[in-house]
């Protein structure tokens, strides 16, 4: 099978990768680039834990092709904090314990981060749908959803 | 397996046309690219088709709206006027899988992927939907329904591209709505799905219909003995009696772990009861 030559922009740097026609995104971004954030939960869409942000966008990873990603903006989680400043829904994730075991939490944060940049000030069901395609084996959600509620809080200057 | 990203229908019609193994259209991907996963899938060839100029676009015409094949389904409700004129059409579109999938999901794919539960298929053919195909062949409209033939089975030919959906420009007093029963609140498959498309009388009774039922059959079922209890009625307890029982003889649909048939008759007549009340109040009926 021979390779395609990818251009696209990942986390605000223009990148250029090699990819088979059936790599995922997923692939490239953990096998070729190095960028382990984002995880293969189930490798189907039910899970979230591949979740990236692309065109503003919120897909699972697992099913775009790396080729589609030609010309396209992604941005993963290794471009949430700025240098060692965290952004605000890492901070609270933090602070609510709202991870145990990590696998399912870059998925979260980027579904959360489109979910406030759509809905600034969303409900707790706007919440608990908009991530119902991210799924936590540990948390219980509860505590995600106070951080999100949290976090949405502060990056509105409501600090807690 | 080669991918492909043509600028134009006729390279992306050709490519198709000329494939020699196995080949598939992309949209949205989220059936196609969990079934090239499995063992037993291969295809040759993959054909995005989301660089083609206006497959992206939801266009307004004089007769109604042209949806491009490209448009993700979270777009459809970022649509006002589509969303006010087909409001059934597109709660069941958005009904489909996550945030993540709606991103991506189209409702072309839903229509061409031929799963009998696909959520948007009844809601297009509760409301009449038209499909406009590009082939080797030229161009040709025709009904959405008419595309799924089975599970997994269109009448689509080799090479043949849905370039949009056609929905007319409601008439004046009309409502659709859709309803799904899942056994969790979202992220599930249909166990029924039901779709009815009502236009109402100045006097407000209602003077046509179309009841589409999903998940109960191989494909989506048009059924007109139902649409023919409500025709002339107000939605009365009589007619919506007449409609359940309608809708539930319609239904032949198979036992599964998800429900048995005659759970799934049952709760068809029920969503269709639902879903006729909502229509009948979004056409402006009290
Ligand atoms: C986690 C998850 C949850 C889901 N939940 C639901 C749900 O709740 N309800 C539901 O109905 N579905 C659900 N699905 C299935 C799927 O998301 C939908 O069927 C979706 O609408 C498919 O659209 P797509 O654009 O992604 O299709 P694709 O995967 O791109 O294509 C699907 C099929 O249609 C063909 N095709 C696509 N576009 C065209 C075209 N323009 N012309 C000719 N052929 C074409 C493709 O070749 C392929 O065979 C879910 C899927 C996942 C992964
Ligand atoms: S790995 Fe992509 S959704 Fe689970
Ligand atoms: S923290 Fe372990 S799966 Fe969510």
């Amino acid at each position: 099978m021979t390779s395609i030559a990818v251009s696209t922009t990942i986390n605000g740097d223009d990148v250029e990768f090699l990819c088979r026609a059936d790599e995922t995104l997923l692939d490239v971004l953990r096998n070729r680039l190095g960028l382990m954030g984002a995880k293969e939960g189930c490798g189907t869409g039910d899970c979230g834990a591949c979740s990236t942000i692309m065109d503003g966008r919120v897909v699972c990873s697992c099913l775009v092709l790396g080729a589609e990603t030609e010309g396209r903006e992604i941005e993963t989680i290794e471009g949430m904090a700025n240098g060692s400043d965290l952004h605000p829904l890492q901070s609270k994730f933090i602070e609510h314990a709202a991870l145990q075991c990590g696998v399912c939490t870059p998925g979260f944060l980027m579904a959360a981060k489109a979910l406030l940049a759509a809905h600034p000030d969303p409900t707790e069901k706007e919440i608990r749908f908009w991530l119902a395609g991210n799924l936590c084996r540990c948390t219980g959600y509860d505590k995600i959803v106070r951080a999100v509620q949290d976090a949405a809080a502060e990056m509105r200057g409501e600090g807690t | 397996m080669r991918y492909e990203r043509p600028g134009t229908i006729e390279d992306a019609v050709a490519m198709l046309a000329q494939a020699s193994g196995r080949s598939f259209v992309l949209a949205g991907g989220t059936d196609l690219l969990v079934r090239m996963k499995s063992d037993d899938f291969d295809a040759d060839l993959v054909v995005d088709i989301k660089a083609i100029p206006g497959m992206d676009e939801i266009a307004e015409t004089a007769d109604g709206f042209a949806i491009g094949a490209a448009v993700s389904c979270a777009e459809l409700a970022e649509n006002s006027a589509l969303v006010s004129a087909w409001p059934g059409v597109v709660e069941a579109a958005n009904l489909i899988g996550s945030t993540q999938i709606q991103s991506r999901c189209t409702m072309t794919g839903n229509l061409c992927n031929a799963s009998p539960a696909a959520d948007s298929v009844p809601a297009l053919v509760a409301a009449d939907a038209r499909v406009r195909v590009i082939g080797p062949n030229g161009t040709r409209t025709i009904s959405a329904q008419n595309i799924p033939v089975g599970p997994g089975k269109t009448s689509l030919e080799k090479g043949d591209i849905i370039d949009a959906i056609l929905l007319a420009r409601p008439q004046p007093r009309s409502g659709d709505a859709y309803l799904r029963f899942i056994p969790r609140t979202e992220m599930d498959i249909a166990v029924v799905g039901v779709a009815v498309n009502l236009t109402l009388g100045a006097d407000g009774s209602v003077q046509t219909a179309r009841v589409a039922l999903g998940a109960v059959a191989p494909s989506v079922i048009l059924s007109e003995e139902a649409a023919r209890t409500l025709i002339g009625t107000k939605l009365e307890a009589a007619a919506l009696g007449a409609l359940e029982a309608a809708c539930s003889a319609a239904s032949i649909p198979i036992d599964d772990k998800r429900g048995t048939v005659a759970f799934r008759k049952q709760v068809a007549g029920v969503l269709a009861r639902r879903a006729a009340r909502i229509a009948y109040e979004r056409a402006g009926g009290k």
